[in-house]
């Protein structure tokens, strides 16, 4: 029997803001354990919370850039349960009425274009981290309690790993273009659970889903996705049952391991949040935060194949991140060849930034010092070849290609009188291989050729020579 | 001594004349504990030292720019927190507490110069209407030491009707502010839902919860009403609504109010003494050119249980961070998480604490939550219309404060179902978000009676003028308990 794989997707974002979004302290990642807390984080006795409306700025954002409708009127729940990290005994949440829902995500799978819908955003506060010792106690950590979150769950549209994939990958750089979250799931900044279950084919009703926890990269979740999915299949050909579970993914095997058998649906006791009062959004607001919105990776794209020319793959590759869409429209403002800049982005820089394990703002490379060497390849003054040591300087210590041309000595030598001179050099001390060459031997063109860039440090004009060359040989 | 008999303006100009002192005040109040508190139980704590060290800086500044309650002495219901001052909410899991930060409403009282005496008893988390409930000792009536002083809030009320301190701050939530005054012979306001910010005030049922002043007159509670309410920040249910002087209000003049009066307050349950005490007020408003007719509140049936709902609903939720971990009690010797949570709270919570938990976590829980949570707050909805609805008409509302005078001590532990039916005459007002203040009105048996003023939001200032106008027509105000004199 062929079955069809139904998941759908719980991504968790942090919003980007200064201060957390119920009190004053900061929001910020990597601050030492319980630095980054007020008494409102700790539940102290009678403090209250406080809205943070630039989360609900943030939150609003990411929803209409997912596509969503927004809420005339929200408003925050309590969620109740009991665990360390959550000090108040609840999280503050949104129940019924989340401030985004019924938005949709285009992805493209092996060229098909499909749209994933979004059931809902709503805005929360996350929860602090708890570190379990081998000592038998538990060390507390409040610093990311009260971070703003926006919580994003799919509907069940994702129809296989590949599509979860492209799913997570079109949202990530979704959010990253709005600017409210760094979206680093290293960071904990972006979090994925899965609900996945399988079914005949042609049947409407889903199957028992489990639920994949654990997923710390886009790959796991592909992986975990497809070892769950050829799990269920198993156990159905063999006459089991799907039981109603939480797993997790394991890193080390690619499996997915049982975490908890789950009972009737946890009862969280919501209320809304009395100490809130309801947030109520009218058009102005709408307009407002809709025009802080940028262009998305989408619109981009478009823009990039009908206008720059660029070939879709290109187009595609470069509006993944906004870092990377944002320093090509650069380089190409400041002077540079579409394609070539593409080229240099897609093949020299990438590579760099991946050897290197570093972002592009961490690198001496400008837009600016990018485009004056591409310039400096289209108008011929450097050869590719040179282009190479330029783009090693220009990355490693910045600057202008001109200038590291001109101090180094690299301009590419196009001068006629000069190259033939050099090149009735070579030809004088090696005349075996023009013997070789008349014999036959095309190979022997290519020895001389290197012997003359050899001679000029690689900086005689590539076509130029070769024309020489032929012309000279052919006199003698 | 008679000088708590004075009011605040009385003292101002005593101080002002420099016939008495801030230090002498604050003396005054400490003796008075000293000499009194033994029997009347009011107090939780006092802070002596810091109290007679502030009195002196206060006495150092000028008389120029000296508000109208600088220098005066106060008392706060143990559940208002205090930096550096042991809060205790009257609960074996805050016995040691020490809060980190002041309440909105003690900063006010600073700005204003007031001089924080102590902390006040009250029913264990502002649980309970008799103060029987506090975990560390019970309070006694003034009036009659056999007696309870009401509750929630009967610290503040006990220490005011005896002496101890002019003002005090209670809260109400239920009436856990007008029925101590009440039953205590002094005055009590329940401000508008949003008037005073709960910054600080141990959360008992967030939208119900609202810090009150009890002072032993009328104009005195003004000032202090004035002086504690406002927009904060840091409660986002508090209003930008202007706050008046209070004081302004009190013409006297109250021709041509028209009064409405509950057939529902004055019936079934109510005491004769509770409805005689208001016809007669009645007749006194009549006698200063007010009119009354009686009216209906129809879901006030239903305000009772709809209470317990909410409140024990939102006290499950509120409650629920008490857990043992970051502060307050810890069970010791515990295994695991789930008995350290079990047993820190088995046994730090007294049984009211524990039974409303248990109720408000069956109230919200999946299988309950759509007929008793869900519907609560709809036929809430409908007791705040009733008196929308009166308000069109009516400019106050008025009725008893309490169905008797108080009770006997240990009287109505073994039937809280009787206490609770009770309320009915004050939990109304807070499940509609509207201000109400009890004056004294009378006496049965010498134990106070209440009459209890209602009013429309953010319309403090006619209560105020009412219960001026009918107080300085009456001698209730003026008469003391026998334990007043010391005797």
């Amino acid at each position: 029997m062929n079955f069809e794989t139904v998941v759908g997707l719980e991504v968790h974002v942090e919003l980007k803001t200064e201060s957390k979004i119920m009190s004053p302290a900061h929001a910020h990642f990597g601050a030492e354990p319980n630095m980054n807390i007020h008494v409102i984080d700790l539940a102290y006795p009678g403090v209250l919370p406080v809205m943070n409306e630039l989360a609900v700025d943030f939150g609003m954002k990411a929803a209409m850039a997912l596509n969503c409708e927004i809420a005339p009127i929200t408003n925050f729940d309590r969620k109740h349960y009991f665990y360390p990290d959550n000090p108040k005994a609840y999280q503050i949440s949104q129940d019924d009425r989340p401030i985004g829902a019924n938005g949709w995500v285009e992805i493209e799978v092996d060229g098909k274009k499909k749209k994933i819908r979004i059931e809902r955003v709503h805005l929360e506060e996350d929860a602090g981290k708890l570190t379990h010792s081998d000592e038998g106690h538990s060390l507390v950590d409040l610093n990311r309690q009260g971070v703003p979150l926006i919580e994003i769950v799919t509907e069940a549209d994702v129809r296989s790993p590949e599509e979860a994939y492209a799913f997570l990958e079109k949202l990530k750089a979704i959010i990253q273009y709005t600017g409210v979250s760094d979206v680093r799931m290293e960071e904990g900044s972006l979090r994925c659970d899965a609900n996945i279950s399988i079914r005949p084919f042609g049947q409407e009703e889903f199957g028992t889903k489990t639920e994949l926890k654990n997923l710390n990269s886009f790959n796991f979740v592909r992986r975990g996705i497809a070892y769950e999915v050829d799990r269920q299949v198993d156990v159905l050909l063999s006459g089991g049952k799907i039981e109603q579970q939480t797993r997790r993914y394991d890193e080390a095997t690619g499996k997915t391991l049982l975490m908890r058998v789950k009972g009737p649906a946890n009862d969280y006791r919501f209320i809304p949040e009395p100490d809130l009062t309801d947030i109520h959004i009218d058009e102005e607001w709408i307009a407002r935060v809709r025009a802080e919105i940028p262009e998305l990776p989408d619109a981009r794209k478009e823009r990039y194949i009908n206008d720059l020319d660029l070939p879709a793959y290109d187009a595609m590759v470069l509006t993944l991140t906004k870092d990377m869409s944002d320093f090509f429209e650069a380089t190409v403002t400041a002077g540079a060849d579409a394609k070539l800049a593409s080229n240099w982005l897609m093949g020299e820089v990438s590579a760099y930034l991946n050897a290197e394990s570093k972002e592009l703002d961490a690198t001496a490379l400008t837009p600016e010092g990018l485009a004056s060497m591409i310039k400096l390849i289209t108008d011929g003054t450097i050869s590719s070849k040179i282009a190479k040591k330029v783009f090693k300087e220009l990355i490693d210590n910045g600057g202008d290609a001109a200038d590291i041309v001109k101090e180094k000595g690299l301009v590419q030598i196009s001068d006629e009188g000069t190259l033939r001179t050099i090149v009735t050099e070579i030809l004088d001390a090696n005349e075996q291989s023009i013997e070789d060459y008349k014999n036959g031997k095309e190979r022997a063109v290519g020895f001389l050729v290197g012997q003359i860039m050899k001679a000029t440090k690689g900086q005689a004009n590539p076509p130029l020579v070769n024309k020489i060359l032929l012309e000279e040989i052919g006199k003698r | 001594m008679t000088l708590f008999k004075k009011t605040a303006t009385e003292l101002q100009s005593l101080l002002h004349n420099r016939e008495v002192s801030v230090k002498e005040l604050t003396a005054e109040s400490l003796n008075r504990i000293a000499q009194m508190d033994g029997q009347v139980q009011a107090f939780l704590s006092t802070n002596e030292d810091q109290a007679l060290a502030k009195a002196e800086e206060l006495d150092k500044l000028p008389m120029d720019g000296r508000g109208s309650l600088f220098g005066l002495p106060i008392g706060l219901k143990d559940n208002i927190v205090t930096k550096g001052i042991v809060t205790t909410a009257a609960s074996k899991m805050l016995e040691e507490f020490v809060p980190v930060y002041d309440a909105t409403v003690v900063d006010k009282i600073n700005e204003a110069g007031m001089v924080t005496i102590g902390k006040l008893n009250m029913d264990e988390f502002a649980m309970g209407s008799t103060t029987e409930r506090s975990a560390f000792k019970t309070t006694h009536n003034p009036w009659n030491l056999d007696y309870v002083p009401g509750g929630s809030s009967g610290g503040s009320a006990a220490a005011v009707a005896a002496g101890e301190v002019p003002f005090a701050l209670g809260s109400d939530t239920g009436g856990s502010v007008r029925q101590p005054a009440a039953f205590c012979g002094v005055v009590g306001m329940k401000p508008t839902y949003g008037r005073v910010s709960r910054s600080g005030l141990v959360a008992f049922a967030s939208s119900l919860d609202q810090i009150g002043p009890i002072t032993r007159n009328v104009e005195d509670n003004a000032l202090l009403l004035s002086a504690i309410a406002g927009l904060d920040p840091k409660d986002s249910s508090t209003s930008p609504q202007a706050v008046p002087d209070f004081r302004a209000a009190l013409t006297g003049d109250i021709k041509g109010l028209k009064i409405g009066v509950p057939a529902e307050y004055l019936g079934e349950g109510v005491s004769a003494e509770a409805k005689n005490a208001v016809m007669e007020a009645l007749k006194v408003l009549e006698s200063l050119g007010a009119e009354w007719e009686e009216v209906s509140l129809p879901h006030s049936k239903y305000a009772s249980p709809v209470y317990y709902v909410i409140s024990s609903s939102e006290a499950s939720s509120n409650l629920a961070r008490f857990d043992g971990i970051r502060y307050g009690y810890r069970a010791e010797g515990v295994q695991n998480l789930e008995e350290l949570y079990a047993r820190s709270r088995s046994e730090a919570f007294g049984d009211e604490v524990k039974k409303r938990i248990l109720f408000g976590m069956y109230s919200l829980g999946a299988a309950h939550h759509e007929d008793l949570y869900v519907k609560s707050q709809k036929v809430r909805t409908l007791i705040a219309q009733d008196f929308a609805n009166l308000f069109e008409k009516y400019d106050v509302i008025i009725g008893p404060s309490s169905a008797t005078t108080a009770y006997k001590i240990g009287e109505k532990l073994e039937d809280p179902l009787t206490l609770y039916a009770n309320d009915i005459l004050t939990v109304p007002i807070n499940l509609a978000g509207v201000p109400a203040i009890s004056v004294p009105c009378g006496f049965s048996n010498g134990l106070p009676l209440g009459l209890q003023i209602i009013g429309k939001h953010y319309d403090e200032a006619t209560l105020y003028k009412v219960a001026h106008a009918y107080e300085q027509a009456t001698d209730f105000h003026t008469q003391t308990p026998v334990i007043w004199e010391g005797k």
